[in-house]
């Protein structure tokens, strides 16, 4: 219950004093501004990265990892070695199969399971490109295209050619657009691609995708799975990688953490493949929460001031309205009005700001970049963020206001009326 | 007549900066629609007395009693509301609140109260202007009034909520002759009508002495209580 006259005196002072009230304003509506500024770029730099790394990254990603730890050597199995000292000189790898057994298998258990949305089986191997005089080393997966696709955004990443080009060309390529202009390849023409082993094929470029992210336009390329198996010598069983898209990606660390359990093969989210990335987005909501709590924090440090002052040059007003009956109480609301009221409106104007300075950045074109591929600032515009920056500045006014009014309410008339 | 305040066994130390005793034992009573005048040297108490009997201060031992009611006690925002309804206050200063006008000074305690709609304290409160010949200066802001003229709202604003008792701490301390005989007159038209009593600490003589009513204090003590008429 906050009584009218309070109201009608707390009005009085804001407007008495004109100036100072749009100076204490501003300082909110700067702080609640830049921080939706701030945060808007940085959640969409976040975003946009985000959709960068799962758009080309599985929730779930199963593979075979070749252990090459020979610390333990079988010898203490088969001897008994309390009797013999058994020592093997230069152990040597055997040559080890990077294939998952029975992957049929394993793909169709994935396909029932209701958790998953899509599962892509790949041959996934290092490859060498050779067009003329160039030679680079990338990585070539081997895939049923359409099964792919469901997995990752490829069909929207596409920049040339078609998808289903891949499909009804014999020995197509779909590649990386950062390698296709290293290769210096279009559409329709010859690659010739090596195996570190050896092997050899042609293939002909069908398409040409971009994810944004350099690590992988600069060295995927696609294929049909049972190109790579025949350019690899291997059965069509031959397996090495099983993708895995979820209904609901927060499910992912579960889902890899169970498959490792059944499996016993590495099995990877995509939280943990993108690992520095993510370290990436912390930090920057990290900073963007310090940044911005700082400008709303010297804001309130403002109003505080501000608030401080007119309490002291208000002494005889406060003392002459507690001497008419108005309690301590009353007093507190007449100046914690006031700085609520500078808070809102500082932060109604900061919400606004923010909107046309968030806009601002958004109409800006990003210098263009061979590795990302952006055309304008990523910048988001999210209800939530408004909506909590105008609850934070309120809060923080309130504080600002509320230790000035407390003050206030504590005063002592008689002092001051005695003079 | 019947008596609106009374005082027993009133007794106040400072602490600060060292033990003193201010009043010593005080006891007395006011009837309704009395005029006194509170009179001593500078120290003698005098105001520390009327700022007791006026609630603001509450520290001190012994009773006060106002229209019957006691208020030693009570607590603080029973006391604000105390004040509101029975309690005007003039002081040597007008304490008028500058961004206001001066009908709206004398509107705040009235709508602090809250007994009456907004338009009917704005009439009650033109009206006790105009009983102060001030009416025509309602709409001034309070900070461009000349010192008599401020002194004069503020007491239309003493009499807004019809209080039973007005207290003031040399009222006329700050004003010429003429306007002290104006403030006067007006505070004796007030006692002589029955319904508000006064009692003012002074310093002027002249206006003590015109009073119905003087109580002299010298350290701390009354040594004085004559009724002029």
């Amino acid at each position: 219950m906050i009584s009218r006259v309070n109201f009608k005196i707390a009005k009085t002072h804001l407007l008495a004093k004109k100036k100072q009230t749009l100076v204490a304003m501003l300082g909110v509506t700067f702080g609640i501004g830049m921080y939706i500024l701030m945060i808007s770029f940085m959640s969409g730099f976040n975003e946009y990265l985000s959709d960068a790394m799962l758009s080309a990254t599985p929730d779930v990603h199963l593979y075979n990892d070749i252990k090459t730890d020979y610390s333990h050597s079988i010898l203490s199995d088969v001897y008994d070695t309390s009797k013999y000292l058994s020592v093997v000189h230069h152990p040597k790898p055997k040559d080890i199969q990077p294939n998952i057994k029975n992957p049929l298998a394993i793909v169709n258990s994935l396909k029932s399971d209701e958790r998953v949305l899509a599962v892509s089986p790949q041959l996934t191997t290092q490859i060498f490109y050779n067009s003329g005089p160039v030679q680079i080393n990338g990585s070539l997966q081997g895939v049923n295209i359409i099964e792919d696709a469901k997995l990752t955004s490829l069909r929207t990443k596409i920049k040339t050619g078609k998808i289903e080009s891949l499909l009804t060309t014999s020995n197509g390529i779909l590649m990386g657009h950062g390698l296709s202009k290293k290769l210096n390849v279009k559409v329709g023409d010859a690659v010739n691609l090596a195996t570190p082993k050896g092997n050899s094929m042609r293939f002909r470029v069908v398409g040409t995708f971009q994810f944004g992210v350099g690590s992988i336009d600069n060295i995927r390329s696609y294929v049909n799975l049972a190109s790579v198996q025949q350019l690899m010598g291997k059965n069509s069983q031959f397996i090495t990688d099983i993708n895995i898209k979820l209904k609901n990606n927060a499910q992912s660390a579960a889902m890899a953490k169970e498959l490792k359990n059944r499996y016993h093969y590495v099995s990877e989210d995509w939280k943990t493949a993108n690992a520095s990335a993510m370290v990436g987005i912390t930090v920057r909501d990290v900073m963007t929460i310090v940044v911005s709590f700082t400008l709303l924090v010297v804001a309130g440090f403002g109003i505080y001031n501000i608030m401080n002052m007119t309490i002291q040059n208000k002494l005889k007003d406060i003392a002459i309205l507690k001497a008419q009956g108005f309690s301590a109480q009353d007093v507190r609301q007449i100046f914690l009005l006031q700085s609520i009221t500078i808070g809102v409106l500082g932060a109604l104007f900061g919400m606004v700001l923010g909107y046309i300075m968030s806009y601002g950045v958004y109409s800006l074109p990003f210098p263009s970049n061979e590795m990302i591929s952006i055309t304008r600032f990523p910048v988001t515009f999210h209800w939530y963020h408004y909506v909590f920056g105008l609850v934070f500045g309120i809060i923080t006014t309130f504080f600002a206001g509320f230790f000035p009014s407390i003050k206030a309410g504590k005063i002592d008339p008689v002092e001051i009326l005695r003079g | 007549m019947n008596e609106i305040l009374s005082v027993r066994n009133l007794n106040k130390h400072f602490t600060e900066p060292e033990d003193f005793h201010v009043l010593k034992n005080i006891n007395f009573s006011i009837q309704k629609g009395e005029f006194v005048s509170v009179v001593g040297k500078s120290g003698c108490g005098k105001s520390t007395l009327l700022y007791l009997l006026s609630t603001l201060d509450t520290n001190y031992t012994g009773e006060i009693f106002i229209g019957g009611e006691k208020v030693s006690g009570m607590k603080h925002k029973a006391l604000a509301a105390f004040r509101n309804e029975h309690i005007g206050f003039v002081f040597q200063f007008h304490f008028l609140l500058p961004e206001f006008s001066a009908l709206e000074n004398v509107m705040i305690p009235a709508q602090k109260a809250g007994k009456f709609p907004l338009s009917e304290i704005k009439d009650r409160a033109y009206e006790k202007l105009k009983l102060l010949d001030m009416h025509e200066h309602a709409h001034k802001l309070s900070s461009r009034l000349s010192g008599g003229q401020a002194q004069r709202v503020a007491i239309a604003r003493a009499l807004i909520n019809e209080p039973s008792i007005i207290m003031g701490d040399e009222p006329t301390g700050n004003l010429d002759s003429a306007n002290t005989q104006t403030v006067f007159q007006i505070l004796k038209d007030l006692s002589s009508s029955g319904k508000q009593t006064i009692i003012t600490v002074t310093h002027d003589s002249e206006f003590a002495a015109n009073c119905d009513r003087i109580i002299e204090m010298k350290d701390g003590e009354i040594i004085g209580d004559e009724k002029m008429r």
